[in-house]
């Protein structure tokens, strides 16, 4: 797995204390002046995005486990409290599905509710209020009651995190109707689908890939990226088109690039956005290069990848000339640190994958 | 040398429950913590919702035996609690119901058409929240008391002068979300009361084996939350102690727990057998105990209600099962493109999608029927 420069390596188990986060390296650009570009990490992107959220409209709340004095485990909400009081920014007693629950009243009540969940697999306790109020209290009430929640998860692995601490979550958010499902790759996309999730009338479940938290970019925030119901084209090709989101963004591009040396000229999607899913932006690309393949760390049977390519093939099928390819986690519980690496999809299994297509047709 | 250890325990409840008016119609020398028993204005007016909503609750049952409805559970025994707690509230204060609580949405003064809606099966929820500061009620047990927590964080947050109440039973405190919500609203002091309907039975399941502790009101002591037990078949200690819960709330003294001891005279719904599970013996006992009964003989022996009195809320009552079946009678237009209309408030492309297939289908089948004609 490749890390670029400036990012801190995280495939060393022992580089981040997965419980306590990175005090160090997710602050380095705590006094960022405005309006000139910086080096800005994702976590930072994500900090200011809150923060200019809780500056611009009294409604937006944020509380979880551990975002007030500590600032979150990774940071995220780090120095809200102090700036907007504990009335605003304030830890919450341990409990996922009190946290969402309560949220789901204070949204009814007027307020715009941004919860952590402290990680992927720790969600869980509260998958029943997401999946049965949250994602549907709009439609139940015939459109009279909606909820602006947006419910930030870190999520996948790459950071040998112990266990419970790498899930890829995301099928079960994207199949249930009602909910709005998200995931930046890099730190302009963080700061403005942040935004604009807390904005949505609708509930949000924010993804945040873990092992990009640390990924600089040089920025100008505030920053305005395309619409959170559009895929963007990162890369353009012509031989091919792959599929990613949040993680494996960095491993499509990785792999395009590897693919340039072998002579093929691969485009890169970044999704940005799970559900909905940009239809349009895939298929004519698709279309163009006539292969595809996502790629992401979840495990592949029933996953998001099976939805991306049955929807492509049913919208694009005389245009194909190999099958999609789902590139993906294998169908086992997400590993221990040291098995990781043979766990998540490399631009190795991405390139011997795309070998498998009959490049003569 | 002693450590300064910080106390926001309270002693446990008293074992006795909190009673005004005995089964005999008669005052009753049991402890009433304080509380004063209603007023004679307000306890007909109590009396006249409790003969309503039996009524109410008797019509829906018998269409349902019809298969007029798909199904329903009866609150019937429960008018104590139901009416007693939910005429407590004030008008901006928010009700958190659940399915069995259609006696304290009617009380709230949703409409009967809209209320009958969602077991008609013509949509989840027929009526405006907003409009009767009523929640939808929840199916999925015990999720209603975090959102009343969160509802009312939300008014504590706003300085609204706003409490929320919230229904659940016996079988629904054994849930993750009961704890969770007692423990949430007492750490977070939110004007929020928590009226435990403890009705024997978790549709079939005996409170015996729901739970090991010796009564369900002990249950505040441990989250640092006064917890009191009623006899939840005497509405005047319902209102009283209901009442004084809402107040404590709104003066920002936090949470209360208001355990009501009462009994399903009813089927779960209309798709169990009871006597499966219980004996007509225990039901017959209980019905001693009788909610309307018991308040009438006291209003009786004050002099508020007489005969007339009684006859003039019978025929309301009457009035009421009418509006019911004439709001069963008329078929509420049901448009299956709404089924699109309410998922997101932006348009999607993809369900705009599902919803050109629909309507094509819906013109293939009008256009199949015309071809019949
Ligand atoms: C989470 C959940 N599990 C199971 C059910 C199915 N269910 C519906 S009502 C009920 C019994 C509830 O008993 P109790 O809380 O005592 O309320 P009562 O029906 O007696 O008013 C059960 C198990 C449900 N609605 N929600």
């Amino acid at each position: 797995m490749s890390v670029e420069a400036g990012t801190t390596p995280t495939t060393d188990p022992n580089a981040v204390d997965v419980e306590s986060g990175t005090a160090t390296s997710a602050n380095e650009d705590a006094a960022v002046p405005e309006a000139r570009p910086t080096s800005v990490t994702m976590t930072k992107a994500l900090n200011q995005a809150l923060r200019d959220c809780l500056a611009d409209d009294d409604t937006v709340l944020v509380f979880g486990e551990d975002v007030g004095r500590l600032g979150g485990v990774f940071r995220v909400t780090e120095g809200l409290r102090a700036e907007f009081g504990a009335t605003r920014v304030w830890d919450s007693p341990l409990a996922e599905s009190g946290i969402i629950g309560t949220a789901i009243g204070m949204a009814m009540n007027g307020m715009r509710p941004v919860v952590e969940m402290q990680f992927d697999a720790y969600a869980y306790p509260a998958f029943e209020q997401i999946v049965s109020h949250v994602a549907k209290m709009r439609n139940r009430t015939k459109g009279r009651v909606s909820l602006p929640i947006t419910i930030r998860i870190p999520y996948a692995g790459d950071i040998g995190g112990v266990e419970h601490h790498s899930d890829s979550s995301e099928a079960y958010w994207t199949s249930t109707p009602g909910l709005t499902v998200v995931t930046p790759s890099n730190p302009a996309d963080a700061y403005s689908l942040l935004r604009e999730s807390i904005a949505s009338d609708d509930p949000v479940v924010f993804m945040e890939p873990k092992s990009r938290y640390w990924m600089k970019e040089t920025l100008t925030l505030p920053v305005t990226t395309a619409p959170m119901d559009r895929a963007q084209v990162i890369r353009e090709g012509t031989d091919a088109t792959l599929l990613a989101y949040g993680p494996t963004v960095r491993t499509a591009l990785d792999s395009a690039e590897a693919g340039a040396e072998h002579g093929l000229s691969i485009e890169v999607i970044d999704l940005r956005t799970l559900s909905p899913f940009d239809d349009e932006t895939v298929s004519a690309s698709v279309r163009k290069t006539s292969r595809a393949a996502i790629i992401h760390e979840a495990a592949q049977f029933g996953g998001y990848g099976a939805e991306v390519a049955a929807r492509l093939t049913e919208r694009n099928f005389t245009y194909l000339s190999a099958p999609i390819l789902r590139i993906t986690g294998f169908d086992v519980p997400y590993p221990s640190p040291k098995l990781e690496e043979f766990y998540l999809p490399t631009v190795e299994r991405v390139l011997d994958s795309l070998e498998s297509w009959d490049w003569e047709l | 040398m002693t450590i300064d250890v910080p106390t926001t325990g309270r002693s446990l409840p008293q074992l006795q429950p909190i009673s005004f008016i005995g089964p005999d119609g008669q005052p009753t020398d049991t402890p009433t913590e304080g509380l004063r028993i209603p007023s004679d204005a307000t306890l007909i007016g109590l009396y006249r919702q409790m003969v309503l909503v039996r009524r109410f609750e008797a019509q829906v049952t018998h269409l349902t035996r019809q298969g007029r409805l798909a199904t329903y559970p009866s609150a019937a025994g429960q008018e104590a609690a139901e009416v007693g707690a939910t005429t407590a509230l004030a008008p901006n204060d928010w009700l958190f119901p659940t399915y069995r609580d259609s006696a304290a949405l009617l009380t709230r003064g949703v409409p009967v058409a809209e209320l009958l809606a969602a077991f008609r099966g013509d949509w989840h929820c027929g009526f405006d929240p907003h409009e009767y500061h009523t929640s939808p009620a929840a199916t999925p047990l015990a999720t209603q008391t975090l959102h009343a927590t969160g509802f009312a964080m939300a008014a504590k947050l706003k300085g609204e002068d706003a409490a929320t109440l919230t229904f659940l039973g016996d079988g629904a405190s054994s849930e993750g979300d009961t704890h969770e919500a007692f423990n949430f609203a007492s750490v977070w002091q939110t004007p929020t009361v928590f009226v435990l309907q403890n009705n024997q039975y978790a549709i079939s399941t005996p409170l015996r084996e729901q739970t090991n502790a010796t009564m369900l009101a002990d249950r505040a002591a441990g989250y640092g939350m006064p917890g009191l037990r009623v006899d939840g078949n005497d509405v005047a200690a319902v209102f009283a102690a209901v009442s004084a819960a809402l107040e404590r709330g709104r003066n920002g003294d936090g949470p209360t727990l208001i355990e009501c001891l009462t009994y399903r005279m009813e089927s779960h719904t209309n798709s169990d057998d009871p006597t499966k599970y219980r004996e007509s013996e225990e039901v017959e006992h209980w019905k001693q105990f009788d909610p309307i009964d018991r308040l009438e003989k006291y209003l009786r022996s004050t002099g508020a209600l007489n005969d007339a009195g009684v006859a003039d809320v019978a025929e309301a009552a009457e009035a009421l099962a009418e509006t019911v079946r004439d709001a069963m009678n008329t078929e509420a237009e049901i448009d299956p493109r709404e089924l699109f209309a309410h998922v997101y408030s932006r348009p999607r492309t993809a369900l705009a999608e599902q919803q050109q297939l629909l309507e094509a289908e819906l013109a293939g089948t009008e256009l199949a029927a015309a071809g019949q004609a």
